[in-house]
């Protein structure tokens, strides 16, 4: 008997270990949790298990954009179970327990719906850090990127836009290192480092790379920071030295800006450091119609958060179901192709772009007068029928 | 649902009528803390490189045909290296500025690796330039994507990001110092409220980002709240600069008078800049301590056309009639900015940058012209 039981431990043995040493040669950003899933049988499937995914609905209209998404992945079918955590900096739900369980989850899930945590103005808590900064540094998430494309329907006062934003945002001006000096002094740091900088630069490249585009622009100002933006900007120079087949130029960020609002279609994929980029983004945000209709993802080494791409908590529109869920279905149908559920995430997308090019249904933003449960029903009506 | 509609909208037009009258351009000074004067002013002219000499003959012939009571006195400027190396401007430049309080300065090249900071910078330093100024007007005819843009920003010019003081720790980390003090933000919010009231305009906004940098931005608003808690005839309200960013290329009409620290400033005005047609057609004055001012045009030098009778005088002049302005002769201003409007509109007599043909000096007859009748 015992060696009948020694003989099938052995046997488990060789069967783990090949499997173990092959998942260790993929590269780790790719390891996300649908692969576990593609592995089930087609059975596992059927018998209802689903795929998590951490979801922090946030302050503002966060919440009633994350009630759509559910919406309409309940509808569209889509095999995901999310875990929910509310934490808010406003609502005073923001204390060390609840954000390392927040982290724990999205460590283990990999993907994350994020809504928009809002930071207040004020440092009465004595904590100079938000908590929006502080989930980013402990994640890691060192590059958000947001897709800025004008979309069918939604007009715009400049011409097609396609541009890509992929900004630093674990250090710089974000790095909560404050003081007074002396009283009516006060100093703020901004620290840039060589290693930060070169991550960020190739990872503009290989998304340049990875999706086809010609051109990655360096957003700086070190005609002013001589020392932090030259390093920076000196970074990129050296890692696109690796990268002949796209073209790099550099920009000034007030010169950058300039032509952004005069003409934005020169601009391809754009780096740049932390509080340039928050400047950009939401600048080519309002190009192509507002904080609505732009989403956005923040990654780091092995997980993917997927946040929209001008973070405003829109607080004024709470509970007035005015909000535009745009930006949030596009999240989240980004996120399903990420988890390789391309099927599904189609199925959105046809639909969402189909209700935008009717236009018969549009909320106030896009100077319509639906309402978000008016346009996530629209969504869920045209699902398939695109 | 109609009678919700009803009643957000009743209850924003307070907010919004007064705004409605506020933008008639900011020409249209209506009641003026400096009264209207006839004295003759002596003003410097730093004629600047490249395009600068061009550009500012057009400036003194446009108001010599105004008959502008302005007489000018020239003077350059180069970087010299003063006693204890200190890099310095010629010191008949600056008594000319010190002794008349008004200067109007075209573009200055500082050229790459010269050892020198940037003319601008010394200019600044010299004469403790602490505010910028720049109003952004849409230009009637000459269609950009945004119409109607009325707008001032007002940047602290002396601090914050622009401190310079940099080091790098260990290799490969550098830690930069942004600066702000109580004295210098609390001097540019009173300058933003004093510019609000004497250009009839009704709102300031101060654009921070006390969100991030709770501390630095956060003294800064402070002393902006202080002040506007002093300026009650002046509506004021704060926003974070990404807002700002997110709405202006929105909807620009919806800003006034804008007020923040250095960064930001060189950013955003650099942007509405843009959403009127650029550089050349935008005016700037930089105020300093003991009632100096410097107005500029904020443009390049363009050694590729200087000397080719090709470049746009618009900002120069522009910043010109800011400067009038500033010594109260709103007449005249507002006489020779109308006749400059005007020749703008008139497409035959743009200058190549906006799209026409017309020379320099076409386009400075044809202001001419309009300005004497």
């Amino acid at each position: 008997m015992s060696t009948l039981r020694g003989l099938t431990r052995l046997l488990s043995k060789a069967i783990v270990n090949p499997s173990n040493g092959h998942s260790t040669t993929t590269p780790r950003c790719l390891h996300t949790a649908y692969q576990k899933f593609a592995e089930k049988s087609p059975e596992a499937k059927q018998e209802g298990e689903k795929l998590r995914v951490t979801m922090i609905p946030g302050d503002g209209v966060g919440p009633e954009l994350m009630h759509a998404v559910k919406e309409v992945l309940k509808a569209a079918d889509v095999p995901i179970q999310f875990e929910e955590f509310w934490v808010s900096e406003v609502q005073d739900r923001c204390s060390e327990a609840q954000i390392s369980e927040l982290i724990q989850s999205v460590n283990k899930n990999k993907v994350a719906i994020k809504g928009i945590l809002a930071t207040p103005s004020w440092f009465d808590i004595g904590e100079l850090q938000s908590v929006n900064m502080n989930i980013r540094k402990q994640l890691d998430l060192f590059a958000n990127v947001v897709r800025v494309k004008s979309l069918p329907g939604v007009k715009t006062r400049h011409g097609e836009i396609d541009i890509v934003v992929i900004r630093e945002q674990t250090e710089g001006e974000y790095s909560a290192l404050e003081h007074e000096s002396a009283p009516g002094v006060v100093e703020s740091l901004k620290i840039i480092t060589r290693t930060k900088s070169e991550r960020i630069a190739k990872f503009a490249f290989d998304y340049a790379t990875k999706h086809g585009r010609n051109k990655v622009t360096a957003v700086h100002k070190a005609n002013i920071m001589k020392l932090a933006d030259g390093m920076f900007l000196d970074s990129c120079r050296q890692v696109s030295k690796l990268y002949p087949k796209i073209k790099f130029e550099a920009m000034i960020v007030d010169n950058t800006c300039m032509q952004l609002a005069s003409h934005p279609s020169q601009f391809d994929v754009m780096v740049m450091p932390n509080l340039y980029g928050n400047i950009i983004d939401n600048l080519a945000a309002g190009l192509v119609g507002g904080a609505g209709v732009v989403p956005g993802e923040s990654y780091s080494p092995d997980c993917v958060v997927f946040e929209t791409g001008a973070r405003h908590p829109f607080a004024q529109a709470v509970g007035r179901n005015i909000a535009n869920p745009t930006a949030m279905l596009m999240c989240a149908f980004n996120m399903l192709s990420h988890m390789n559920l391309v099927a599904h995430a189609k199925l959105v997308q046809d639909s969402l772009l189909k209700v935008l090019r009717d236009g018969k249904i549009r909320t106030t933003d896009l100077r319509g007068y639906a309402t978000t449960t008016e346009f996530t029903a629209a969504v869920i009506a045209n699902l398939g029928r695109a | 649902k109609i009678v919700k509609m009803a009643s957000t909208l009743f209850k924003s037009l307070p907010r919004r009528l007064p705004l409605l009258f506020a933008r008639s351009g900011y020409a249209s000074s209506t009641k003026t803390a400096i009264p209207e004067t006839e004295e003759q002013r002596l003003c410097t002219m730093i004629p600047g490189d490249g395009i600068g000499p061009e550009i500012s003959d057009a400036v003194m012939k446009i108001f010599d045909a105004a008959g502008a009571p302005i007489s000018w006195e020239e003077r350059n400027v180069t970087a010299m290296k003063g006693p204890g190396g200190k890099w310095t401007i010629p010191i008949e430049a600056q008594d000319s500025i010190n002794k008349n309080k008004v200067g109007l300065k075209g573009p200055l090249g500082t050229p790459i690796a010269a050892g020198h900071p940037s003319m601008n910078l010394l200019l600044r330093k010299t004469f403790d330039l602490y505010a910028n100024v720049r109003p952004c007007v849409s230009l009637e005819g000459y269609k950009t994507p945004y119409d109607g843009v009325n707008l001032v920003t007002i940047r602290e010019n002396t601090e914050g990001e622009y401190s310079g003081i940099e080091h790098a720790i260990v290799d490969g980390v550098v830690q930069s110092i942004k600066l702000i003090t109580e004295e210098a933000s609390r001097k540019v919010a009173e300058f933003a409220f004093d510019y609000a009231r004497k250009n009839s305009r009704k709102n300031v906004t101060v654009v921070h980002k006390a969100n991030i940098m709770r501390m630095t931005d956060g003294l800064f608003l402070r002393c902006c709240r202080e002040t506007a808690e002093k300026n009650r005839d002046i509506k004021f309200n704060e926003m974070y600069l990404d807002t700002v960013c997110l709405n202006i290329v929105q909807d620009p009409t919806q800003f006034d008078v804008l007020v923040m620290p250095n960064l930001y400033g060189d950013i955003l005005s650099d942007l509405c800049a843009g959403l009127i047609g650029g550089l050349g057609v935008t005016p700037s004055g930089n105020i300093g301590a003991h009632g100096t001012a410097l107005f500029e045009s904020v443009h390049g030098t363009a050694p590729d056309i200087a000397g080719k009778d090709l470049a746009n005088p618009t900002a120069l002049l522009l910043s010109a009639i800011m400067m009038l302005r500033h010594l109260g002769k709103m007449n005249y201003a507002g006489r020779i900015e109308q006749a400059c409007f005007d020749a703008i509109k008139d497409k035959t007599s743009r200058t190549k940058d906006l799209g026409g043909d017309a020379t320099c000096s076409k386009f400075t007859d044809e202001v001419c012209h309009r300005v004497k009748d």
